[in-house]
This record gives structure tokens, C-alpha cells and sequence, in this order.
């Protein structure tokens, strides 16, 4: 298990350095001026674009550029932005806020999608199972912006239930609405996924054993079949909460939430290539490292898989 | 995906020719006593799902306002507008009303269809010929050229697919005079770049598959070199899983160019697609709701009819699920 981990870890490196150096090509070396627009209606003065240029090492060798910054990346230095303020510090004050978001969009795929799979599997071929079958195809094709906009025009702003913008605290209450539209496209590969699990555990034979043994069909569906099928989904969820905290781009773009997604279209937008390197270098970090957290957990709670 | 009818479908025009050849007089064989192949068989399971037929006829329509939108607007003309009629609701004149500047909804919704379908028909192509390819020779070679090739598709599987569009997307701005295939052509690299490593997974794991079957065994003591092992054997034997998710990947690519255009990223004006005919529409929500919703319609329902193909096609090509 310890070798198994250190293992990967190990292997995460080159993907890492991989990654963000397309990343850091794809925003300081790609075609454009990065100074376009930053000086208002004139073209920036010389000795400012001088001064910048050699702050961020421009007039270097991409690999040259690379490399320095990558050597301030590894001291946990992830350099400053245009305007001075410096990258870290503006992460840290947007992640809490995608975090908690990301937090309830697990909680509602959670409750909602396997209680709606274990329905769903348990009236195979009902009204049920059919009601959200169609369901979970219509969300699937419906891009999350429209759900976005249908969900903050019905119930933020006809219905009234809940506030349709975000405000700079982003409480709970606040963040119900917007979780919900980016949890929807997982809820339903949640709920599609556990249906198909459970119809097929139930079929099984240990399923069988277990209601000739007399036990009754609540502890047989609770205690057994339920608990198997969970397997998959488990590791599907986890996967899924990385995939949130990059993904909430959209979500957090109609909400008004300033969270990482909203900072980072931000910098898109205004190319402080600065901070959206290191948006997207925390990112995939995240990413990478909640995916071989799963791969762990995978191995304790199915007791079949191993790792050498 | 070993199973007899797939090494069946992979010999059938091999015998074929043989027989041909030794007697050309012969009376052609009666199909009945031919091995069906897994296409033909999969062919005639399609033919009576209901899904398929469905989502077939919705992608015939579509396909009809892509090539032919005229047919389907009357000869009216997408750009012909009346600020007079800004805003104003459907009626019997404009069935799905009019827009903010006064340009008629209904025809500009099946004008939108165009770009869209084009940027999911070729990000589909591409990331299906630039996956399939790399994940052949991951899957076929193995060994060192497997490791760098799976490592190099784990670094562009970390990037997310909309993340680097954004980020491609905002280094190539568009200027006044680039056309339509321009437009769609820097929308279809966008997704591509980064949507190939999934095409690559599928097709390296199912090659793998094959790539120790007997008749891949058979024909390679018979001499033959790998490019025609590749070509005639482990290609037309492992390609099957690839077209299902191409197919299912091709409502999903229509998806985010429109999340791009929404995002003001992707086709700009005076393209006209779904996704940027919501984008002029958002600022009006409150108004003039019909504005967004019928291109969202419109766009749900392309992205839905793919996914349901993908999925009557999953159904026929898999033997376990029959």
C-alpha cells in the first residue's frame, strides 16, 4: 500500500510538469499582446513594457522562462500578477468559497442521485425507474449554462425561494441554488449509475443466498446489495469533486460567485497570465491528487482489489 | 470484444477473395449460410430500436437545416432585421418572436444550426482520428512507446476541456473579416487539442484486447507486417467502443461550443450559432425569455438525439447486452 502510494506519487511528476508547461505555453507564448488594453485607451509606454517584460522574463527562451518559473513554483512561490498583488494570495481568498460550493454539489449528488438510483433500480421498468430515466437524459443533454439561467430565472427571480445572485459572503443559503445546477449533470450520471449497479447486484447470487436464508427484503437490499453497488459510485463522487472546483467556471459566471472559476475567467479575460497559470497549475494538483486518493480508498473499502 | 463473429467479420473478405479467385464460375453464396459480422448484426438490431429511429430522424432534420436552411425558413433571410420589432413575442408572422435587433428568431434558430453541427461533426473527426491513431500504436507496440504516449495523454487528460478552449480560444481573437470556416475551424482546434486523450484511452485498452487473438496470431506467422495486421485485422476488431463514445462525444462537443460562444469565447458574431444567439439573448432574460429558450431547445435537443444514438449503437454493438 505505502509502495503503492509512493509509486504514484512519483509517476504525478512528469504529468505535472508536463501540464503546466502547456499551460504556461499556452498563455505567455501563443500569438496576442499581453499588453493589449492593460494601459486604458493608449498603447502602454515603453519603459513599462520593458520593465514588465523583464519582470516576467519575456524576453527569455520559453523553456529558459519556463524553468525560473518553475524553480519559484517548487519554493511555493507562485509570482505576482500585473497590478502587484500576488497570485497565492488571491487564490487563497477564492478557494474557500468554490470549495464550499463544491462541498454542497457533492452533498445534493450524494443524497439525491443514489436515492434516486436505488427507486429507480428497485421499480425496473416502472413508472419510477421510466420518470427518471427521462429525467436524467434531459439534464444530460441540457448544457449547465441554460440549467444556469432556467434555474436562476424560475426560482431566483419569478418564484422568489432563494436570492438569484451571490453575495460577497457567499453563505449557505446563498450557494443552495447554484450548487444545484452544477451538481445536475453528475446527479444524473450518479443516479443512472447506481441504477444500473443495483439491478444488476440484485440478480446476483449472493443476493439470492441471502433471501433463502429468510432475512427480509429490507436488511437483503439495505445490508447487501445496496452496499455492493455503492462501490463504483463511491469513486465516481470522488473524481467528481475535483472535476467541480475546476468546472464551476459557468456556474459561478451566471451566480456572480467570486470563486476560482470566476477568477480565473477573469484572468482570462484582462490575460493576467500570471494568475491563471497558477489557477490552473492548483487545479490540476487538486485534481490529480483527490484521483489517487480514490485509487486508495478504492483498495479499503472493496476488499477484493489490492495493491502490491 | 474477442468473441467469434468480430474474428468472423475480420476473415469474411479475406475467403472471400480466396474464392474468387480459385473459382470465379462458382454460384454466389446464399447470405443466409455466410457468418453474420458484428456490424451486420448489430445493423439489424438497430433497424428495430425505437430509439435509434428517433434519434435518427431528428439528426436527418438537422442535418437538412445544415445543408439546406432555406427549405426550412422560407427563403427568408437570417440578416434581414427590423429594429422596429425589437423584442416582440412570437406570433403567426414570427413563431418564435423576434430578437433584440429585431431579426426573426425562428430563422435565425435554423440558420444557428450550421456552425454548430459543423464544430461537432469536425471536433468529432478530429479527435477521433488523432485519438484512434495515437492509442493504435500505444495499444499495438506497447512497451516504451506505450509509457510516453500514456504519459503524454495523461498530461492533456488533466487539462479540462473547457479550461483549455478558454485558453486557446482567448490567444486567437477574431477580427472583423474572419469568415465562418475560420471561426469554426479555431472552435474545432480548441476542443480538439485537449478532447483526443479520451478517443486514445478507449482505443488503446480495446486494442489491447485484440492484440493477442488468435487470427491477429494467425496472420502475423502468415507473414503478415504490422501495418497490414493493423490495418486489416485489429482496427475493423477493436473500433467499435470508439464509435459509441464518438457518437455520444459529438452532442457533448455540440455542448461546448455553445458553453464557449456563451462564454462570448467561442463563434463570434456575425457567425450565427446557438450558443451565441444565447449569449445576445442573456442580457434580456427577464423581458424577452423566449429569446433563450428556443435556441436552448433547439441546442438540447441536437445534444440529446447524438446521446440517444450513441446509446441504440452501444446497445446493438454489445453481445452481453442483447
Amino acid at each position: 500500500m505505502g509502495r503503492y502510494t509512493i509509486r504514484r506519487l512519483l509517476q504525478m511528476i512528469p504529468v505535472i510538469i508536463g501540464t503546466t508547461f502547456i499551460i504556461y505555453a499556452m498563455v505567455w507564448a501563443l500569438p496576442g499582446d499581453p499588453f493589449a488594453g492593460k494601459c486604458g485607451d493608449r498603447p502602454c509606454p515603453a519603459s513599462y513594457v520593458a520593465e514588465m517584460r523583464n519582470k516576467f522574463n519575456l524576453d527569455d527562451p520559453l523553456p529558459v522562462q519556463y524553468g525560473k518559473y518553475l524553480v519559484n513554483l517548487v519554493q511555493g512561490n507562485f509570482g505576482e500578477s500585473f497590478s502587484g498583488r500576488t497570485v497565492w494570495s488571491e487564490i487563497a481568498q477564492a478557494f474557500p468559497v468554490t470549495f464550499r460550493l463544491a462541498l454542497i454539489a457533492i452533498l445534493i449528488e450524494i443524497v439525491i442521485g443514489i436515492s434516486a438510483g436505488v427507486l429507480a433500480a428497485l421499480n425496473r421498468a416502472g413508472f419510477w425507474d421510466n420518470l427518471i430515466l427521462i429525467t436524467t437524459l434531459i439534464v444530460i443533454s441540457i448544457p449547465v449554462f441554460v440549467i444556469g439561467f432556467l434555474a436562476q430565472f424560475t426560482f431566483g427571480i419569478k418564484l422568489g425561494w432563494f436570492p438569484p445572485t451571490v453575495g460577497p459572503n457567499a453563505t449557505v443559503y446563498e450557494l443552495i441554488l447554484p450548487a444545484f445546477v452544477l451538481a445536475s449533470l453528475s446527479l444524473a450520471y450518479v443516479a443512472r449509475l447506481m441504477r444500473g449497479n443495483l439491478a444488476e447486484n440484485l440478480r446476483a447470487d449472493y443476493v439470492r443466498t441471502a433471501t433463502s436464508k429468510g432475512l427480509s427484503r429490507r436488511r437483503v437490499i439495505g445490508r447487501h446489495a445496496v452496499r455492493n453497488s455503492l462501490i463504483p459510485v463511491v469513486t465516481f463522487i470522488g473524481a467528481d469533486f475535483g472535476a467541480l472546483l475546476g468546472g464551476a467556471i459557468v456556474t459561478e459566471g451566471i451566480f456572480n460567485i467570486r470563486g476560482i472559476g470566476g477568477l480565473l475567467y477573469l484572468s482570462i479575460r484582462t490575460r493576467e497570465g500570471a494568475t491563471v497559470v497558477g489557477v490552473v497549475t492548483v487545479l490540476v494538483l487538486v485534481f490529480l491528487l483527490v484521483n489517487l486518493l480514490v485509487d486508495i480508498l478504492y483498495g479499503a473499502i472493496d476488499p477484493r482489489i489490492r495493491y502490491e | 470484444m474477442s468473441d467469434p463473429n468480430a474474428s468472423a467479420a475480420a476473415a469474411a473478405p479475406e475467403t472471400v477473395e480466396a474464392e474468387t479467385f480459385q473459382g470465379a464460375d462458382l454460384p454466389p453464396q446464399p447470405g443466409s449460410e455466410k457468418p453474420r459480422s458484428l456490424w451486420s448484426d448489430a445493423w439489424r438490431e438497430l433497424r428495430t430500436s425505437k430509439i435509434f429511429i428517433i434519434s435518427a430522424i431528428l439528426i436527418f432534420i438537422f442535418l437538412i437545416m445544415t445543408v439546406f436552411p432555406q427549405l426550412l425558413t422560407f427563403g427568408k433571410d437570417p440578416y434581414t432585421c427590423d429594429l422596429k420589432l425589437s423584442r416582440m413575442g412570437p406570433s403567426s408572422a414570427a413563431w418564435f418572436g423576434y430578437d433584440n435587433n429585431g431579426c426573426d428568431v425562428y430563422t435565425r434558430t435554423i440558420y444557428g444550426a450550421k456552425a454548430s453541427i459543423m464544430v461537432g461533426i469536425f471536433a468529432t473527426g478530429f479527435t477521433m482520428l488523432l485519438g484512434g491513431f495515437v492509442g493504435v500504436m500505444a495499444g499495438f507496440f506497447g512497451g516504451w512507446i506505450d509509457s510516453i504516449l500514456s504519459r503524454l495523454t495523461d498530461i492533456f487528460f488533466g487539462i479540462p476541456l473547457l479550461l483549455g478552449g478558454i485558453l486557446v480560444l482567448s490567444s486567437f481573437p477574431s477580427s472583423e473579416n474572419t469568415n465562418l470556416y475560420q471561426e469554426v475551424g479555431k472552435v474545432v482546434l480548441a476542443l480538439g487539442i485537449l478532447g483526443w486523450t479520451s478517443m486514445t484511452r478507449i482505443m488503446r485498452s480495446s486494442v489491447i484486447q485484440v492484440r493477442n487473438a488468435d487470427f491477429v496470431v494467425a496472420a502475423r506467422a502468415l507473414g503478415a507486417t504490422s501495418g497490414r495486421v493493423i490495418r486489416k485485422h485489429v482496427v475493423p476488431n477493436s473500433l467499435a467502443p470508439l464509435i459509441v463514445v464518438a457518437t455520444i462525444s459529438l452532442g457533448g462537443y455540440i455542448g461546448a461550443e455553445a458553453t464557449l460562444s456563451f462564454l462570448g469565447l467561442g463563434l463570434q458574431p456575425p457567425v450565427i450559432s446557438w450558443g451565441t444567439m444565447i449569449n445576445d439573448a442573456q442580457p434580456y432574460i427577464r423581458v424577452a425569455p423566449f429569446m433563450l429558450f428556443f435556441p436552448a431547445f433547439f441546442l438540447s435537443v441536437a445534444v440529446l438525439s447524438f446521446i440517444m444514438l450513441g446509446d441504440a449503437v452501444r446497445e446493438a454493438l454489445d453481445p452481453k447486452l442483447r
